[in-house]
Parts: structure tokens; C-alpha cells; sequence
């Protein structure tokens, strides 16, 4: 069963139409990108899946979003629930201006568990170690994020959401900021983590949806155009629109 | 030429900037000047810490404990009221309040920073006077509280406009993180958004700090002016603001109680120069 279904999802920013009848299923266990060019709405659609868009005034949706099968558009989704089973990841990386440790046991903290300082111990350990950041880190954790590099900042944002158990992650851009080998190492991450999560990627880089995703979805003026196998979508297109975009006729 | 007119303007820009430094060490050296002359016929700490302020009595008594506690129970009091309402009145300017309502509360700051101070202490004396007095059953209102809760409102808008500022320059991306892992709107500010600003924060509360420490006209209408060492804060007390202000008038020029005055001076000088160093310090190493 699909994780995460679409069913003719609309979106308005005020007047502004950015999602036209989104119709998606998002597999467990897989890295689906979303790709298409700079505002097409991928992020929107991301950003749909956590209802991060209600930070934004003047956003409405129609349609139903299913997550395991609720739907979390109608009133009574508590977002509390839905974000600590949907996390995400930004574009840049945002650690809280706090001791990486702190960074890690945030979502513990705030999700009113009442863990003893060694069950924490062993949460960052572990999250640590499943981002591959606890040799590096386990002798800095009082240190403070803001002095890791941006490849560690990107780690340990993936890092806070295994902690709070998360089982979709959401990545916007994740790797804009870094550079090509910091990339390779974060996608070799997101292929360990698919075991484990469900995984939806939002990337302008065409190259990396081909490299680490299992089905693609391409998107264009709010349009979901084309959803399927990412082999098939960029061997062979369905659309003509998707075929123009990935053979780099605009975008 | 052309390069000439250049040298002439640039010259005179530094001319200017360098003014305000120049006028800023000469008020320190003419403090300094009639300052000092009064530690000729008083020690230092019998000075700082001498419990008896009669500076015309013969001999006169020339010391100035009453008046610094004076004025740290004033500053105190008005810290304690004004920084928690300040700062929640920031939160809520930052980060809560709808569009129409931030800018009312904005435009509300600022007209309370206008308020002119010797008003607010016309008010004090009419309006809250009476009311401490009653309220604790005291032979008089004019207290150190009235004059804290009176200081309170004068120290609000710096702390308020500061201390938003502190929150609004806190990247976005932190609240995002946040409530992207579920935190709820409280959690956020107070776990992220809050030690995110806390430097900025702190800066804004020593600015306040100094505003009250310096203030005299409201002080000196409702603190009552008794200069003895005050055992509680329900008494009159006077700082040393409200002592120059009093006293300066009736001082023989020359004489060891205009000497006194001045070095009076010199203490404040130096407490507002520490309280801004440090606020400073704070908010550049923000950046």
C-alpha cells in the first residue's frame, strides 16, 4: 500500500493556483523524486505533505492527502502527530543554535517523553551512528551545531528526525548547499535509509532524481505531468513535455 | 582639483565623527577635574560607602551609600516589572500578532517612548502615588516602588524595540525546523526562537537598564527624595540622579559639596559606560 496518495490535489496561494489536480502514490520504502523547473510547485507539493504551507497566509487546498490512509486535510489532523511521522529536510540546514546533542534529543524534549539521560544517550548514539556522523561527533556533542561543517549540519538535521521516529522524510533540496562529494555521501545515505523510510526528494539536478530515486514525478506549472519508474521516465518519457524538460530543451 | 574637493569632504566627515568622541572625553575630563577635588577632604570609600548624606551640615558628611542603593533599589524594581513584560510584549510583536494588531502595539511603543519623562512622573504622582500608598497603608507613596513601577514604563519601549529586533533577525529556517518536527507554536519560540535571540535579548535589557539608571525628573518627583540607606522598597529613597538634579542648584561653586556632585557625576558616567560597553558586547557578538 502506498504510504502517501494524492487524489486531485488543488493548492491556492491566494489567487495563485500552484497545484492543479495532484494525482500521486508515494511507495514505503523508496526515494521518489520530484523534479521540474524553478516554480512548478514541488516544494509546494512537498511542503503539502507535512502542511508546512499553512505557515504561509492565504493557502487553500482541495483534494485529499492520505497519509496511511487519513486524510490530512480535513480540520481535525492533529500537526503535532502528522509532523513527527512526516519529517523534513531543508534546502539549507538548519540545526538549532544549540549542542548537537540538544539538536538530537530536541524532538524527544518536545514530544513530552520522559526519557532518562541514558535512554538519550543512547537515542543520539544511535541516530548518530545511522547518519554515519558518530565517529566523527561522539567526543563534540556539547559542542555547538552552528561549528559543524554543512555537510555535518545536513547529517544531523537527517539525524533529529531518526530520532523522533519519523517514517517519511521529506527532502527539499537537501544537497543544494554541498558540494559534489558531500552529495555522493548523502545520497549513499539516503539509499541505506529507504530500507527504513519512505523517502521524497525535491531536486532541480536532474542527474541526482536519475542516480538515487526509484519512481520520478515531473511536474510543470502545478502540473503533476508524468509520475512513474524513474528508468522508464527518463528512458522513456510518456509525455512529450517530460521528454522536452529532461533532454534540457528549458528549465 | 577634483581630487582636492575630495580631500576637503572626506576631512570634514571625519571631522564630524571624530567630534562626538572628542565632546565625549571632554565631559569626562571636566568631570574628572571637579570630580576629583572632592576625594582632597573624603576618602574614597568613605565615600562610596559612607551611610550618611548631609553635605551641608559642618562638617558636612559626604557619603553616598544611600543614594547608589537608592537608585539599585529603583533600577531593580523596574527591571524585574519591565524586562518580563517587555520581553513577552516583544514575543508577541515578533511572533504572534496578526498584521494590524503588531503595527497598533508598534505605533503604542513608540508614543510610550515619546511620553516626556517629568509627564509620566506627573502622572506617577497623581495616579500612582495615592494608589502605593494605599494599597500598603504607608504614611507615603512617594516610594522606591512608585518610582521602579513609574521607571518600568520608561525602560519598556527600549527593551521592547530592541528585544524584537533580537527575535525577528532569528533565521526562519530555525522555526521551520521546528514545527517541521512537530514542535508546537510555544515550543518553538521558547526552546529555538528565544536562546536564538537570548544575546540581543540580554543586550536590549541593559539598554533598558541604562535608560532607567540615567533617568532623574520622574525619579525625583515620586521617589520621595530621602536620602537614607532604605530598608525595603515600600520607603522614599533618592538616586543619584534625582541628588545632582536637587542639589546642583544650591551648591557654593567651588565648594566640597559641588566637588561632591560632580564626582557623583563620574560614578554614573561610569555605570552607563559599563552598561552599554556590555550591551554592545552582546549584540556584536551576535553577529
Amino acid at each position: 500500500m502506498a504510504k502517501i496518495v494524492t487524489r486531485n490535489l488543488d493548492l491556492w496561494y491566494g489567487n495563485f493556483k500552484a497545484l492543479k489536480g495532484v494525482n500521486s502514490a508515494f511507495e514505503p520504502n523508496k526515494i521518489t523524486a520530484i523534479i521540474g523547473p524553478s516554480g512548478c510547485g514541488k516544494s509546494t507539493l512537498l511542503r503539502v505533505f507535512n502542511r508546512m504551507n499553512d505557515l504561509i497566509e492565504g493557502v487553500r487546498m482541495t483534494g485529499e492527502v492520505l497519509v496511511d490512509g487519513e486524510n490530512i486535510l480535513n480540520g481535525n489532523t492533529d500537526l503535532v502527530i502528522l509532523r513527527k511521522k512526516v519529517g523534513m529536510v531543508f534546502q539549507r540546514p538548519n540545526p538549532f543554535p544549540l549542542s548537537v546533542y540538544e539538536n538530537i534529543i530536541f524532538g524527544e524534549k518536545i514530544h513530552g517523553s520522559s526519557a532518562t539521560r541514558h535512554k538519550r544517550d543512547d537515542i543520539v548514539e544511535e541516530s548518530l551512528k545511522s547518519v554515519l556522523l558518530w565517529d566523527e561527533l561522539k567526543d563534540k556533542l556539547d559542542k555547538s551545531a552552528l561549528s559543524l561543517s554543512l555537510e555535518q549540519k545536513q547529517r544531523l538535521c537527517i539525524a533529529r528526525l531518526i530520532a523522533v521516529k519519523s517514517d517519511v522524510v521529506l527532502m527539499d533540496e537537501p544537497c543544494s548547499t554541498l558540494d559534489p562529494q558531500a552529495t555522493a555521501r548523502v545520497e549513499e545515505l539516503m539509499r541505506e535509509l529507504k530500507n527504513r523510510y519512505t523517502i521524497i526528494i525535491v531536486t532541480h539536478n536532474m542527474q541526482q532524481a536519475a542516480r538515487v530515486s526509484d519512481d520520478t514525478g515531473f511536474m510543470l506549472l502545478g502540473e503533476l505531468v508524468e509520475f512513474g519508474n524513474t528508468h522508464e521516465i527518463f528512458t522513456a518519457p510518456k509525455d512529450k513535455r517530460t521528454e522536452d524538460y529532461i533532454t534540457g530543451r528549458y528549465g | 582639483m577634483r581630487k582636492f574637493k575630495e580631500f576637503i569632504i572626506e576631512k570634514l566627515i571625519l571631522l564630524c565623527g571624530l567630534a562626538s568622541i572628542f565632546f565625549v572625553a571632554l565631559i569626562f575630563l571636566f568631570l574628572l577635574k571637579e570630580g576629583l577635588a572632592v576625594f582632597k577632604t573624603v576618602g574614597l570609600f568613605s565615600f562610596l560607602g559612607g551611610k550618611s548624606w548631609y553635605p551641608i551640615s559642618e562638617p558636612p558628611h559626604l557619603g553616598i551609600l544611600p543614594l547608589i542603593l537608592g537608585s539599585l533599589w529603583v533600577t531593580l524594581g523596574a527591571a524585574i516589572i519591565s524586562v518580563p513584560i517587555g520581553v513577552a510584549c516583544a514575543v508577541y510583536i515578533a511572533e504572534i500578532s496578526p498584521g494590524k494588531i503588531k503595527e497598533v502595539l508598534k505605533a503604542g511603543i513608540e508614543l510610550l517612548a515619546a511620553i516626556p519623562s517629568v509627564v509620566l512622573g506627573f502622572i506617577g504622582m497623581v495616579t500612582l502615588v495615592p494608589l502605593v500608598k494605599s494599597i500598603f497603608h504607608l504614611p507615603t507613596g512617594l516610594t522606591a516602588l512608585s518610582g521602579s513601577i513609574m521607571l518600568a514604563f520608561m525602560a519598556m519601549p527600549t527593551i521592547v524595540s530592541i528585544a524584537e529586533d533580537a527575535l525577528y533577525s532569528v533565521p526562519k529556517i530555525y522555526k521551520e525546523g521546528a514545527l517541521a518536527l512537530g514542535a508546537t507554536h510555544w515550543q518553538t519560540i521558547w526552546r529555538v526562537i528565544l536562546p536564538a535571540a537570548s544575546k540581543g535579548i540580554l543586550a536590549a535589557v541593559m539598554l533598558g537598564i541604562g535608560r532607567v539608571i540615567g533617568e532623574t525628573m520622574a525619579v525625583m518627583m515620586i521617589t520621595g527624595n530621602a536620602a537614607v540607606i532604605p530598608q525595603s522598597i515600600l520607603v522614599p529613597v533618592r538616586t543619584l540622579t534625582a541628588t545632582i538634579a536637587a542639589e546642583m542648584g544650591e551648591a557654593v561653586v567651588g565648594g566640597e559639596h559641588y566637588f561632591a556632585l560632580f564626582a557623583i557625576g563620574i560614578i554614573l558616567f561610569v555605570i552607563s559606560f559599563i552598561i552599554n560597553v556590555t550591551a554592545d558586547l552582546f549584540l556584536h557578538k551576535r553577529q
